[in-house]
């Protein structure tokens, strides 16, 4: 597919690289010609210097040939008006980031005045995974396939669980089939377990759990199951208020901390239920003195990554709440994960999973394709949900006689509403919702899923 | 400098030439030929090395612009060291660095040669030195990207590709590099096989054909007879004249033609500079032919446009021993050997853009002289040229005029007259072929000492590389580790 993407900042390039790697021809558009030739020279993409809202550069790019553009500069305003001269001048599909919360009031009418194919906005990403992320406080990640009815759930195994010890046919026995483990990751290597992969403490692993069996499964883990009541929120960010907004709804006490005098009245008038402390958010005794000790989650939402991070370890250094950070740009993921920050939230890759996820349902009309895609471990997990469509050449036998392709597996079965966690001798039927989880590249259609 | 990546695209370049040398066994085959087994032998050879390296692929796949230029000098050393092995094995050309200079000539698309008589050659080896022309022209590497899937993310390929390319400032046509490669290739080889069929209808037996059509596709100037293009008819010497000037044009100009933006095509400066100059040094030796009294027997003066042509994009077919020509129609045609043909084609020289820029920033400078408040920019199709590339274009200047005196102060040690050391210099380095005095276009290369020898095969490598690439492998701060 030709792909534009205007706007050559950290979700641009982001969204480069990953589309790039699904083989799209992509060109790239931005004012700064530093930032088009550092990412021009490190991905094989084309670089366009020019103001990504004109027609002449928009052509310049390749407009008339493009199937999809994506406006991801910084400014709300630019990236409409770019995808309203794309979508008028050509008949491509048109992607834009709307963050500031003004307009997501009226985003539909936007939506469908402009003819954007979708709005899409990482804070507000960002926000509703960190609020599920609060709802289960024990894991690290927590992702949702299958219109919520499954969880995937990824957590740290810690000293004195039950699982520690036992291989996956045990587990199995424990739990009766209501949770899968289908990641394990140690010292930066990554496995798809089977049978007798056996789990130490110090594991992380992802588990795949129906969202009804959730509290029960959490139980017998002797994992902390209750939601959290109260929330500190450093940083007055749009996320902030996003994430606000959805604690506040469901009962949660917020106090949110910000330096700027105009951003506290701001978030004062807007969110009228959230405590709204106006002070330097690195300052101890002002933390101390707000509850920092007492809170049962503190979130980092700071602009500021490096800010984000000293907060997290000093939170989790004084007190047992759950945290949650922010890491906008930093990209050293590999040192991230040695620190005990709780979990993190990338926007930017969250921004990039949901276009990828679009860009590969445009380009697979046929049925079958992915409904949801996650990428799970540093990336180089790929879990993805598949409708069965009639016709699909897997139905019908067993999962054991499939002969699937390595480091694969079918993780969950959706029949009518009751969730499976399938075994060999399960089948896939037409109308099923299937999970699968794989290391595998290239995998767009159900079909592929199988050795050729 | 990550070395097991430079050595594993090394392996990937050597499996290609392997390939391509099975092309000259089988012509040799053809002719029956023994001398056809020595490449068969080469290449078989080269294809083990090449696998052994290419058996383990490297852990780290970082490449950057250092890699890149490192990696296509060696590249070019080592496919004319290997090329030559079969012209010195068979005796055809017995010295090793005799055929050495005659292999990097082929590949660089010079024509410069050390054989007296070119029709002792087996057809085989004929064959091969015309190929090496079509091979050098557009670019082994770019070749190699766009056949091969090459490891990695792909910022690498555009590296290869920028070292590799002609010009001051190296574009894609389409996003992915792979892409760009096939239509670049595409092209080329849709103007080559259109060539080959015209010199054919004109009578040209096939062979003859092939090779002339290899030679004018990369400018080079290999041909297969003593003679030059001399004896061939006048509608061979039309079709060599067209095909020469088509091969000279800027690639994008054929791309953007192919993608109906015909206006935008016939915009380009760089063309329309291109075709000024032609015009231009070819009217003014007609007149200087007929004031002397030279045109008697060509009436046409079908000599001076393929002159002309073969000067000025760097290939190098002679008609006519221009060397004999009076001294302003001489002049000309060293002048126009500097400024060569159009960046971006498989021509050589100093290339038309940049002249253009140089003459656009010298004429900024001067107007920031008196009058220095003005903010003014360098454009080239209407584009602004970026400081850094108008830089770097005088810095090429530069280099360029320091590689040239270097190289004179080492081949004058021959002895040779004034006309025939300079330009000697003049079209090994700007990929000519023939130059005036001995190495004219009746003369030839043989008479140099070794050192002179090897002076001129660094000299052509770095002017079909653009200087560049030679001049980070030998700089020590390439070479040092942090």
């Amino acid at each position: 597919m030709n792909i534009i993407i205007v706007g050559c900042g950290k979700v641009g390039t982001t969204l480069a690289q990953q589309l790039r790697q699904e083989n799209h021809d992509i060109t790239i558009i931005d004012t700064d010609r530093d930032k088009l030739e550092a990412a021009v020279g490190a991905l094989d993409v084309q670089g366009v210097h020019g103001n990504g809202t004109s027609y002449r550069v928009l052509n310049e790019a390749g407009l008339e040939q493009a199937d999809l553009l994506i406006a991801v500069t910084g400014h709300d305003e630019r990236n409409m008006l770019s995808c309203l001269v794309a979508r008028k001048a050509a008949q491509c599909h048109v992607i834009a980031r709307v963050r500031d919360p003004g307009y997501y009031e009226d985003i539909d009418f936007i939506k469908d005045e402009l003819g954007l194919s979708m709005v899409i906005n990482p804070e507000m990403a960002a926000a509703t995974d960190m609020y599920r992320l609060l709802r289960i406080p024990s894991a690290l990640d927590v992702d949702t396939f299958d219109k919520s009815h499954v969880n995937m759930l990824r957590f740290k195994l810690e000293e004195g669980s039950p699982l520690i010890g036992k291989n996956m046919i045990e587990i199995n026995g424990m739990l009766n089939g209501r949770m899968l483990v289908c990641i394990r990751e140690r010292e930066g290597t990554i496995v798809i377990p089977y049978g007798n992969t056996e789990l130490a403490a110090g594991d992380i692993i992802s588990v795949i759990i129906p969202t009804n069996q959730l509290s029960s499964v959490l139980h017998q883990l002797k994992m902390r199951q209750r939601p959290i009541r109260s929330a500190m929120i450093a940083g007055g960010s749009s996320t902030a208020e996003y994430l606000s907004y959805m604690l506040l709804q469901s009962g949660v006490d917020v106090k949110i901390i910000d330096w700027k005098r105009a951003r506290c009245e701001e978030l004062a008038d807007r969110l009228p239920n959230a405590e709204i402390v106006c002070g330097d958010c690195g300052d101890k005794q002002l933390l101390a003195e707000e509850g920092l000790q007492k809170t049962e989650s503190f979130v980092c939402l700071t602009n500021i990554d490096e800010v984000n991070i000293m907060l997290a370890l000093y939170a989790a250094h004084i007190s047992k709440a759950k945290v949650l950070t922010k890491v906008s740009k930093i990209e050293f993921e590999e040192v991230l994960d040695t620190l005990s920050l709780g979990s993190v939230v990338h926007p930017k890759n969250i921004t990039a999973e949901t276009i990828i996820r679009y860009v590969r349902a445009l380009g697979n009309a046929k049925g079958n394709s992915a409904e949801t895609l996650y990428r799970l471990a540093e990336g180089k997990v790929e879990a993805m949900e598949f409708i069965v469509q009639p016709g699909s050449p897997i139905t019908g036998k067993p999962i054991m006689n499939l002969h699937l392709k390595s480091n694969l597996l079918v993780c969950s079965i959706n029949r009518g509403g009751k969730i499976i966690a399938p075994t060999g001798q399960d089948t896939i039927e037409v109308g099923d919702i299937v999970v699968i989880i794989t290391t595998q590249r290239g995998i767009r259609d159900l079909s592929d899923i199988v050795r050729s | 400098m990550n070395l097991s990546m430079i050595i594993y695209i090394l392996g990937c370049l050597m499996e290609v030439e392997a390939g391509l040398m099975l092309l000259p066994a089988i012509v040799g085959w053809g002719y029956g030929e023994k001398s056809a087994l020595a490449f068969l032998i080469v290449a078989a050879v080269e294809a083990l090395i090449g696998f052994l390296i290419i058996l383990k692929k490297p852990k780290d796949t970082s490449f950057y612009a250092k890699e890149g230029f490192v990696t296509t000098a060696f590249s070019w050393i080592i496919l004319s060291a290997v090329g030559a092995i079969p012209f010195s094995v068979t005796g055809q050309i017995p010295s090793y660095v005799d055929a050495f200079f005659e292999t990097v000539s082929g590949f660089t698309t010079t024509g410069a040669s050390i054989l007296v008589n070119v029709e002792v050659l087996d057809k085989c080896m004929l064959f091969w030195r015309s190929f090496s022309h079509w091979i050098g022209g557009m670019g082994v590497l770019v070749f190699m990207m766009a056949i091969l899937p090459l490891a990695g993310a792909g910022g690498q390929k555009l590296y290869l590709m920028r070292a590799e390319s002609p010009g001051p400032s190296v574009d894609k046509l389409s996003p992915k590099i792979q892409d760009t490669a096939i239509w670049l290739y595409g092209i080329y080889l849709a103007l080559t096989v259109l060539c080959f069929i015209l010199l054919l209808a004109g009578g040209m037996d096939w062979f003859t054909s092939i090779c002339m059509s290899f030679g004018a596709a990369g400018t080079g100037g290999f041909s297969v007879l003593a003679s030059g293009y001399a004896s061939y008819s006048y509608y061979s010497k039309v079709v060599a004249t067209v095909f020469m000037m088509l091969f000279g044009v800027n690639f994008n100009f054929y791309y953007l033609v192919i993608t109906k933006r015909i206006k935008d095509a016939l915009k380009m400066e760089e063309v329309r500079w291109y075709a000024a100059v032609y015009f231009f040094a070819v009217i003014t030796i007609l007149i200087n032919l007929w004031h002397v009294g030279m045109l008697g027997h060509d009436a046409l003066g079908i000599d001076a446009f393929f002159s002309v042509a073969s000067v000025m994009t760097t290939t190098g077919y002679a008609t006519a021993d221009f060397n004999l020509w009076p001294t302003y129609s001489r002049i000309i045609l060293v002048i126009i050997m500097f400024s060569g043909a159009c960046a971006g084609s498989t021509g050589g020289g100093i290339k038309i853009s940049r002249m253009i820029i140089l003459i656009k920033s010298v004429n900024k400078e001067l107007r920031r002289m008196i009058q220095p408040r003005a903010v003014r920019h360098v454009r080239l199709d209407n584009k602004k040229v970026e400081h850094a590339t108008a830089m770097n274009t005088l810095a090429y200047l530069a280099v360029f005029v320091l590689i040239y005196v270097i190289s004179l102060l080492i081949v004058a040690t021959d002895g040779f007259d004034t006309t025939t050391t300079f330009t000697a210099i003049a079209a090994t380095f700007n990929n000519i072929g023939p130059g005036l005095g001995m190495v004219g276009p009746v003369g030839n290369y043989s008479e140099f000492s070794v050192l002179s020898k090897l002076v001129l095969s660094f000299d052509m490598l770095a002017g079909r590389l653009e200087i560049y690439p030679l001049l980070f492998l030998i700089m020590p701060s390439t070479w040092r580790r942090a």
